[in-house]
Parts: C-alpha cells; structure tokens; sequence
C-alpha cells in the first residue's frame, strides 16, 4: 500500500488531504470530527484582528450551480472571515492541536494592510501551536472592499511586501493563497516567492454571480431584493484552478515552489491530477461542504489504489508528473495526426455525434437512414467533439494514424518527424535554412 | 357500530364485493403515481436529445419527444405540452395507455444502450397534467370558414378531428351513439390506466376550444344516416370503431357466466362503485389482445381468486406486449398459452372451459389432442372487435372502412379514421394521428386547396 504521508514545505500530514480555510474549519467542534474523519490537516477559518470580530449577513450566504439530478456542481458564497473573537479562536486551535499532534493545523490570517498588523497578530497565533501559516490574499467580496483579500492579492508588491513582514515576524512556514481574479497568475506567485513564501495555495473563489432571481431581478444569494458577487468554488471551477497550478508549477521563476492545490477538488481523482499538475498537497472545501466530512475516506482509499496501480509508492512521486508535458500551443506536434472511429457495437444511435459535427463543426460523419454513423477520414480534423458529447464512455476514440499512413483529408503521408508550428512555413517568425 | 364486512373471496360463483371497499380502491389507483416535480426532472435528465430521434419516428403523432422532455428539463412544463399537443390534442390519455413499450421506449436508444428506456410516457403525463390544470384551453379558433364538418363518434379519432377542424374555424357537429363522449376511452381502457375520471375530463377541456357541438345518443343508421350528414354538411369524417365482437365459436357459449370481455371493462368503467360488481371466484379469460389483459388483470383486482387467460398461440405472438403480459402475471393472472377452448361446460352456467393444446404445423394452427380442464365460474370472451353498422356504398376492405393515406374513402366528401378504418394499429394513439390528418385534408379540401 502507497504512503499517503505528505510534507508540504516542511509540514507533516498523515495525508495530503486537508480542509481549506471556510466555513467547515471555523470552530473546534468541527475541526475535531474532520479530524476524526480522517483529514490530514486543516486550515483554520480566516482569523482577523483582535476586538470586535466581523459580521456576517444575516440572509443567504450562498448560490448554487446545479448539474443532472440536482447535483452541486458550483458554489457561490458571501460569507466574511470568522465572525468569532480571535480569542476564542486561539484557544481552541491549542486545544485542538494539543490533541492531534499528527495532523497539520495551519492558521488562515487577514489583517489591515499594514506592517504592524501582521507582525502583532502572527506571533500571537504562534503560541496556538499551530504549523504554519495562510495568507489569504484571496477572498473577493466583502473583505477586498476594505482593503484586505484580494484587494492586496491584485497588487503583487503587496503580496511581496506582506509576505516579507510575515517571514520577519515567524519562523514557522508561510503559504500564500492567491486569488484567481487576476489577467495572470504567475505575477502573484512570483511576487510571493520574491516575498520569501514558503509555499502557494491556490485558487481562491472566483468572484460571481451565480444566478439571477427572474422575478424580483436580483443576484442570487439575494438579501433583502439586492445580491453582491461572491465567491465561486466547487468542481465547475476545478479546470480554471488546475490550470493556474500548471503554470507556476511550470514557471521557472516559480517551479520550485511548492503549492498546495485548491479548486474543486471532490474525488480522489481530482486530487491526483492536481498532483501530477505540481502540486505538493490539496485542499478541499465544497466538497465537504456537499457530502460531509466522511469524502475523505473514498479520497484515501481511491489515491492509494491509484498510487500501487502506478507503482508509486508514495504522494510525492506523483506530485509534478504531468508538468513535462505541459506546454505551450506552438510546441504541439503538427505532424500528430488522429482520426475519430465510432465502435459500431458500443454505438447507440443517439446521433448527438452527427448533429455536433454537422451543424457545428466539419461535416465529418455520415448517417444512414437505418441510423448508423460513421466517420469520414476524409473530413475529420480530429477535432474530438464528437468524443466529448457522446454519451457512452469509450465509444468514439481517436485513432493515430502511424507514419506513413495516408491522411485522407489532406492527402499527405504521415511523417516520422515531429514538428511543431515554430518550424511550420506559415509563421511568420519562421526562418527556413538557407 | 356497524358490522364487519366479510370477506366474500372463497365464495363461488359470480358474486360482487369480494373485497372491502378499501382494498378495491387501493387495487384500482393509479398503474403508474405521476411524477413528482423532482422526479420528472430526474427522468427528463436521461434524454439524450437525439438527433432525428427514433422515439419521435416511433410515435404514430410524431411528438416531438426531444423537445418537449428538453423543455420540461428547463422547467417550462407548460411548454412541453404545447409541444405535446400540437401533435396529439390527446397527449394526456396517451401518456397513460399508449403501449409506449413498443412505441417510443421500444426505440429509445436508452433501452437499446440499458435497457432502461427514457419514461416518455411517465413525462408526457407530467407535462400535460401541468397545462391541462391550467383553467384556459390553450388553443384559440381560427377565423369562422362558414363550412360545417360533421363527425360521426366521439372517440379519440373524432375528437382529435372535431378539435383539429375547430381550431382551423370550422362548424364542428360531434355526434355519438351513447350519451356519453369518450368512445374506448370512456368504455374500453382498463381503470387503472385512467382513474379519476380522466376521459370525461378530457372531453370537456378539449370541447372548451369551442366551435364544437355535441350531439350524443345519435346512432348511425338510426337516428341519423350518412345520406342525410352528406347533405347538411360540407364534410363529414366517420370514426364509429369496431361495435361488434367476434364470437367464440365452442360448444357450451350460451351458458349463464359466459360474458362479452368488452361489456365487462364497460360496466366496470361506469360502475361507480365497485363493491357491487359481480365477478367469479373462477375466471377464465379467452384472448391474447390488450382487452384480454385489460379483462383479466380487472377481474383479479375485483377479487377473483384465480384468474386464467388462455391465448391459443405462443407468447411472442400475443398481440399484448410483453410489458401487458407482465403486468398481468405480476398482477397474479396466470397465462396459458398455446390453447384453444373446446367447449365450456355447466349446467345452466359454467363451471369449466375445456381447452386443447395446439401446436403450429407448416404454418397453420392444429390442435394436439391433448385436453386441459380449467375451473370457471365465469368467461370472459376477448377474441376481437368488428366493424359494425358501416354506411352501405362505402368500400369494405379486410373488415374495416377503406381510406387513402389521407384518410378519404371512397365516397365523395367522406373521411374516415380510427378503428373503424383500414390502416394502423387499433391504437388510441394511431386514432388520435388519423383524425388529425383527416381534419387537415378536409380543411384544404373545404378550403380548396386539397
């Protein structure tokens, strides 16, 4: 069996499955029954300045994306930091760290941007007895309009010079979290390392609206007629974040970084491709959040069955596999060619191949009047929609053509070499030998 | 106090209230609940929108399946059964007799990928029980034509023309031998397919597009002749069914307790209170069609103790599906087939119906020599309908009334649609598309453009 234990930047878990900072982390009596389940580390919910705590709306806090039979598919959310008084905060982190030594209890924190705010507080958590920190520079409504959460997470000389403050006031690891509501991912992270971070986590919720109330014409969660964005997470929003990760785990400025990933995660298999994007942990939230803590059992056993089924034994093995081979557009091999084949025998005859290729793509496959389908090599570019909307897995793959086989479409033999679009004689930058 | 009913289950003979008022009332619900909004959603979820989609070409009204299951997903239920109606104006009753089994569930490709089919029949109730709750009919008159169409039975073939015609702005004069508008749907459909009195309130709310008169208790050949509809209206379209039986040809039919499968499904449909409707403690049902289904599942839900329906040839080709045999067994009807009855026997009435084995040789059907005997204190008979009381000068072709594909027979300004007339299964729905197509080619005949 793999070795499901993880260090992250120095923190040791039983597992790298570890619950973001939100709502399910804010109180010790949660933190304890997460533990209990199972989880491998928690982030506290975010703790701010001491004296009188934020306050949360007293409507709705969350919207919701649904998919077939109600599933949650994305959440939205309006909830603030922890509306409890930090003391009460701290003192069941130590009680709760005191009795589970083994698992990873970091402390999310946003104060005031200012020097003597952070360098006050960290300190003050340091005594919890807490692992390590979270910055979070993430959260995208309420907060950022006070100056906090992504409103410095925007400016990556804030995040430089946040960070910097917090590695002079603590010894213990400092993680950054990002928020996604930027042109380009690589300035924070970058500006974080430069800060001196010992790690990133990343994504925050995307800001959102997550529907509209068609009778009373309001954002939904809707307070009182009027609705503000919120804060958009949950498995809707796990390509966006997994390609964040892939980016600064394939940054040479940033590649050794070591980030924790976040976004949607809700199998095991989420998880796993997070890893092999880079990064050296996950974080989960909407999925509890949807299904309870106990998820956290089929995440265990599924990544370690995964893991022996790869011969890995252990997380770190995994983690960073994939970022190799991800690359930009123009390194792609142009010389790889592949063909749709639809299995005749899985076939089902729904015809949603025929009407996406037909109306919306290349006029690639035929249809009978007995209602057989069947690809034109001569048409297809191997666009692979037919594959993504048919309804049965496993039914229409994509087929390479080997080198020197004809491709009917363009009447060409299939080459040996690869080559790319920065040697094809259409870019414009090309230069060919002399 | 009052005194406890007794059960009178293990009496003989033909008797009424075998069972309590409660469990007849549990027997006769709903075949299948409606869905709950949730449900539907669920269900809806499993269509795969297909292209050119089989279950559409499957359906004898061409309901846009795809489209009205995609606006029920999108919560436009109402939507749907505008979609739903536009092709068949008696969506409702389809959506709870059609054999969707071998219609549009047989071809979806869920059934051929799962064999789980998308619950088309289940979602069309659902979308039209939405709109039909609704207090307006959602179909308007079109401009009045002045031309006058008279529709001779008010089944689903003539109430589908009466209303097609209305809407198109004709004079509808809807005629009917009984007091009561409905044809099979009110006479001839099991209960439990249409509870809660269903076929009359779908008469009314299809009558309330107006335009439509009614004429009931006018029979055909009695109190009103087909010469006479000729000259007092510009069309007329004959949808008058199969009035006729076929009789049991064995020794022992004129014994008291041997009775019309048909006239049994019609009085337990007009019964308003089951627990006075006699039926034996013994029945045996002769026939494989959807009314001998219909008779015996019936008749073991109004208490009789052991039900038998004897087909005289093999399961697969029984002209009931697969899903009714089913039902029946599932029911607790007991299915003998390859059987044919030789002679019912009693005295005075009947006690046993005595059956041959038969057996198919180079094709035709002989009977085997070998005898079974099965206890019967009651016989219902459902071996077919025949056409009855036609018009004299119109063509007769295999038993039924001869139309072209458009519904024309071959009297001048005649239509004909239904079981009465030649083409397509003796459906409800098959009944509902023929009055329809009937009604368009009388109005571009009426309007001069047929």
């Amino acid at each position: 069996m793999a070795d499901l234990t993880s260090e992250f930047c120095g923190i040791k878990s039983p597992n790298p499955f570890w619950l973001a900072s939100a709502p399910p982390t804010d109180k010790e009596y949660n933190v304890r029954r997460a533990f209990e389940a199972g989880w491998g580390g928690v982030v506290w919910k975010t703790l701010g300045e001491a004296g009188p705590p934020v306050v949360n709306v007293n409507g709705p806090r969350y919207g919701a994306i649904y998919g077939a039979d109600r599933r949650l598919l994305g959440l939205n959310n309006i909830e603030l930091i922890t509306d409890r008084p930090l003391e009460v905060n701290l003192a069941e982190m130590t009680r709760v760290k005191k009795d589970y030594p083994d698992r990873a209890l970091i402390a999310s924190v946003m104060v005031p941007c200012d020097e003597k705010s952070w360098k006050d507080i960290l300190p003050r958590i340091a005594e919890t007895g807490c692992d390590g920190f979270e910055l979070n520079f993430g959260c995208p409504h309420g907060m950022a309009e006070r100056g906090m959460g992504s409103a410095v997470g925007q400016v990556p000389e804030y995040i430089e010079m946040v960070t910097r403050w917090c590695k002079e006031a603590t010894g213990l690891p400092i993680i950054v979290k990002l928020t996604p509501n930027i042109s380009n991912i690589l300035l924070p992270a970058e500006a974080a390392k430069r800060g001196g971070a010992d790690a990133v986590s990343l994504i925050n919720t995307i800001n959102s609206i997550s529907s509209v109330n068609l009778d009373s014409f309001s954002p939904e969660p809707m307070i009182d007629g009027k609705g503000t964005h919120g804060g958009y997470c949950g498995p809707a929003v796990k390509p966006i974040a997994m390609n964040m990760v892939a980016e600064i785990a394939r940054n040479p400025e940033t590649r050794d970084l070591p980030i924790s990933g976040i976004g949607g995660v809700t199998t095991w298999r989420d998880a796993a491709e997070f890893l092999a994007l880079g990064a050296g942990n996950v974080q989960v939230c909407t999925a509890v959040m949807t299904y309870g803590f106990k998820v956290v059992e089929e995440m265990i056993s599924g990544l370690s069955e995964y893991l022996d089924s790869k011969g890995m034994t252990s997380v770190a093995e995994l983690s960073g596999k994939a970022v190799p081979n991800v690359t930009d557009w123009q390194y792609l091999n142009l010389n790889h060619v592949t063909k749709a084949v639809i299995d005749q025998d899985e076939c089902i005859s729904c015809g949603r191949c025929y009407a996406a290729c037909e109306d919306t793509s290349h006029q690639a496959i035929s249809m009978t009047a007995d209602r057989v389908f069947e690809v034109m090599d001569d048409e297809c570019v191997a666009c692979n929609l037919c594959v993504n909307v048919c309804p049965i897995e496993g039914c229409i793959t994509m087929k390479t053509l080997q080198p020197g086989d004809l491709d009917e479409r363009t009447g060409k033999i299939v080459s040996s070499e690869a080559s790319d679009w920065t040697k094809h004689p259409n870019n414009p930058s090309f230069v060919a030998a002399e | 106090m009052e005194p406890k009913m007794q059960s009178r289950e293990r009496h003989s003979g033909i008797v009424a209230g075998r069972l309590t008022t409660d469990a007849l009332a549990e027997n006769f619900t709903d075949l299948h609940e409606p869905l709950a909004d949730h449900e539907a959603q669920v269900a809806a979820d499993r269509c795969y929108f297909c292209y050119d989609a089989p279950c559409m070409t499957a359906c004898p009204t061409s309901i846009d399946i795809p489209m009205f299951i995609r606006q029920i997903v999108t919560g436009t239920p109402k939507a749907a059964a505008k979609t739903i109606f536009d092709q068949n104006i008696l969506g409702g009753m389809c959506a709870r007799v059609c054999p969707t089994e071998t219609l549009c569930e047989e071809v979806c490709v869920r059934e051929i990928a799962e064999g789980k089919p998308v619950e088309i029949g289940r979602l069309q109730r659902y979308a039209t029980d939405t709109l039909m709750a609704e207090t307006a009919h959602p179909y308007t008159r079109g401009e009045a034509t002045g031309k006058t169409v008279a529709v001779v039975g008010a089944g689903p073939a003539g109430l589908s023309a009466a209303h097609r015609l209305a809407m198109l702005g004709h004079d509808v004069t809807l005629f009917d031998s009984r007091e009561k508008l409905g044809g099979l749907n009110e006479f001839g459909i099991a209960s439990y397919k249409s509870t809660d009195d269903f076929a009359q309130k779908e008469v009314d709310w299809l009558l309330s597009i107006g335009g439509i008169q009614v004429q009931s208790g006018q029979k055909l050949g009695k109190d009103i002749t087909l010469d006479g509809l000729k000259s007092d209206f510009n069309a007329v379209f004959l949808s008058i069914g199969l009035g006729g039986v076929n009789n049991l040809r064995a020794d022992g039919v004129d014994l008291d307790g041997v009775d019309d499968a048909v006239d049994f499904i019609a009085k337990l449909r007009q019964s308003d209170d089951l627990s006075t409707l006699p039926i034996g403690r013994n029945v045996v049902v002769i026939g494989g069609g959807m009314t001998a289904v219909d008779a015996a599942v019936q008749a073991k839900l109004l208490g009789a103790q052991n039900v038998t329906m004897a087909y005289r040839r093999g399961k697969d080709r029984m002209g009931a599906s697969e899903y009714e045999q089913d039902l029946a067994t599932s029911k607790g009807v007991n299915i003998l087939y390859d059987a044919q009855p030789s002679a019912v026997l009693g005295e005075g009435s009947c006690s046993e119906v005595v059956f041959e084995y038969t057996a198919e040789v180079d094709g035709s059907l002989k009977g085997t020599g070998e005898m079974v005997h099965i206890v019967a204190d009651q016989v219902l008979v459902a071996i077919g309908q025949t056409l009855l009381g036609a018009p004299e000068g119109l063509t007769i072709e295999g038993g039924k009334i001869a139309v072209d594909v458009f519904g024309k027979t071959t009297v001048e300004n005649v239509w004909a649609g239904g079981d009465c007339a030649s083409g397509g299964d003796d459906l409800t729905v098959t009944a509902v598309a023929e009055g329809r197509d009937a009604a368009m080619d009388i109005h571009a005949v009426l309007m001069g453009e047929g």
